[in-house]
């Protein structure tokens, strides 16, 4: 017989790291990362699917952590903003090349929406054919789904395009030891 | 703008799924992928007793692309149904609809069948399933029933279908041969609830003339409504009929209502603009699957 619940244990691999809650069924898996894990990278903003801070991937895919119970990724796999970089083998850690471009391009200005937007970008960079120049249609189409309300799109868009860029094959050398992760 | 507190069931087959739908009786909910239901239960807009989450039952996630038509199981995710070649030679119309569809992020992880299920009236693919006079199969405790769209829409948010039920698929049957589609709609920002949208499907006869044209629209009305407007312009050969005639009889046909984000008049506006660019759209490609 299933069984009904109000409460349940789950096991997540969060960024790589094994981790286990015991969480009440109604936990929004945003909240489940910042308040039973401690990772605060992942922004609440309109806890409605509409403004995109709190988008995480889950099994390598870009989904809204506000709507999504924690309970149904027991078992999954969660990369949080936390997960972007990488080590870099000399104690300290490379950042991914869209937070490199986010950087260079001055794409974020007050950080709250950054999260999501790195996030969210990193998974459609990664998803595409990297050999080919990304268009305006491609960048619109990643971005379209996040809210900023400070710096605006235009450095932002100019960030997907910097960072695109930097994921070609023939620049990938660069970032990560050049195994082509990224 | 956290969730009432409820209980919570993952059954791991149908037959579980609708024992515990027996079991919680009225106040439970079946929930998918859960882009529409989860804002309603942060906004408190929804307090089911329990959630029964189908997604881990097995054999749900498939689409089925034959010559009669498309079947979409209750867990195929909207970004699967965009996507799906087979699919979009059989009915365009669903491709064409479901890059409509919200954002990437929720395309992800939302269901065709489950928006279908919730009924808006401002959703996508309500209204496919009625212009391609489709069904849905219901599994209840007693067995399988298919329910026409017809038959399946009540009113905004509201179906038919009362105790333990859960839609396993949607049915959209082919396209006709010598017919074209096109899906638009009229946003905020790219993405956003449609403030008007139109799906149309243009039939000619075989000497390339207009034999047919429907068109359903969305955000217009409390449920999904298929209108003809054949008559305004049939008989007219595809590359030259007057379009904008049917659009202008397509604003007499619907009766929208004004909301925050847009006025009744705007809307009935938008429904003739956007029937007399789909049409023309849809016409080019009935030619193109029409033989000279």
């Amino acid at each position: 017989m299933t069984s009904v619940d109000v409460e349940r244990s789950i096991t997540v691999t969060v960024n790589g790291v094994p981790r286990e809650a015991t969480l009440p069924v109604r936990r929004l898996l945003s909240d489940a990362l910042r308040h039973d894990l401690g990772l605060t990278g992942t922004h609440v903003g309109c806890e409605h699917g509409v403004c995109g801070a709190c988008t995480v991937l889950v099994d390598g895919t870009p989904v809204r952590s506000c709507l999504v119970f924690a309970v149904q990724v027991d078992g999954a796999s969660v990369t949080t903003v936390e997960g972007l970089a990488r080590e870099d083998h000399q104690g300290g850690q490379v950042l991914h090349p869209v937070q490199e471009a986010f950087r260079e391009c001055h794409a974020l200005q007050c950080g709250f929406c950054t999260p999501g937007f790195l996030v969210t970008i990193a998974a459609g960079l990664e998803a595409r054919d990297r050999s080919a120049e990304i268009t305006e249609e491609e960048v619109d189409e990643i971005v379209g789904g996040n809210l900023c309300r400070c710096t605006g799109y235009a450095n932002i868009k100019k960030a997907v395009r910097h960072a695109a860029a930097a994921m070609r094959p023939e620049h990938t050398g660069h970032f990560g030891g050049g195994d082509g992760a990224w | 703008m956290k969730p009432a507190p409820f209980r919570y069931a993952d059954p791991g087959s149908l037959d579980e799924a609708l024992d515990v739908l027996v079991a919680e009786g009225e106040g439970a909910k079946v929930l998918a992928g859960g882009q529409s239901l989860i804002p309603l239960l942060s906004m408190r807009l929804a307090a089911p007793a329990t959630l029964v989450d189908i997604n881990r039952v097995p054999g749900l996630d498939a689409v089925e692309a034959t010559g009669d038509g498309v079947r979409v199981g209750a867990l195929v995710r909207h970004r699967a149904l965009l996507h799906d070649g087979a699919a979009a030679r059989v009915q365009p119309l669903l491709a064409r609809a479901t890059a409509n569809v919200a954002h990437p992020a929720i395309r992800n992880r939302g269901t065709t069948v489950g928006s279908i299920a919730h009924a808006d009236p401002s959703g996508e693919m309500t209204s496919v399933l009625a212009l391609t006079d489709g069904a849905v199969t219901v599994a209840t405790p007693s067995g399988r029933s298919v329910v026409g769209w017809r038959d399946l829409f009540v009113g905004p948010l509201e179906t038919s279908l009362h105790g333990p039920a859960v839609v396993v698929d949607a049915f959209f049957p082919a396209l006709a041969p010598r017919s074209g589609t096109a899906f638009a709609e009229v946003s905020r920002r790219k993405g956003d609830y449609a403030v008007c949208g139109a799906g149309v499907v243009v039939t000619l006869d075989a000497d390339r003339r207009v034999e047919r044209v429907r068109a359903s629209y969305i955000s217009v009305g409390l449920v999904p409504e298929v209108h003809d407007l054949t008559e305004a312009v049939h008989g007219a050969p595809a590359d030259s009929a007057d379009w904008a005639a049917a659009g202008e009889l397509a604003r007499t046909l619907v009766d929208p209502d004004g909301d925050l984000h847009a006025s009744a008049d705007y809307r009935r506006l938008l429904v003739g603009v956007l029937t007399e660019r789909t049409l023309a759209e849809a016409a080019t490609e009935a030619l193109e699957r029409t033989a000279a």
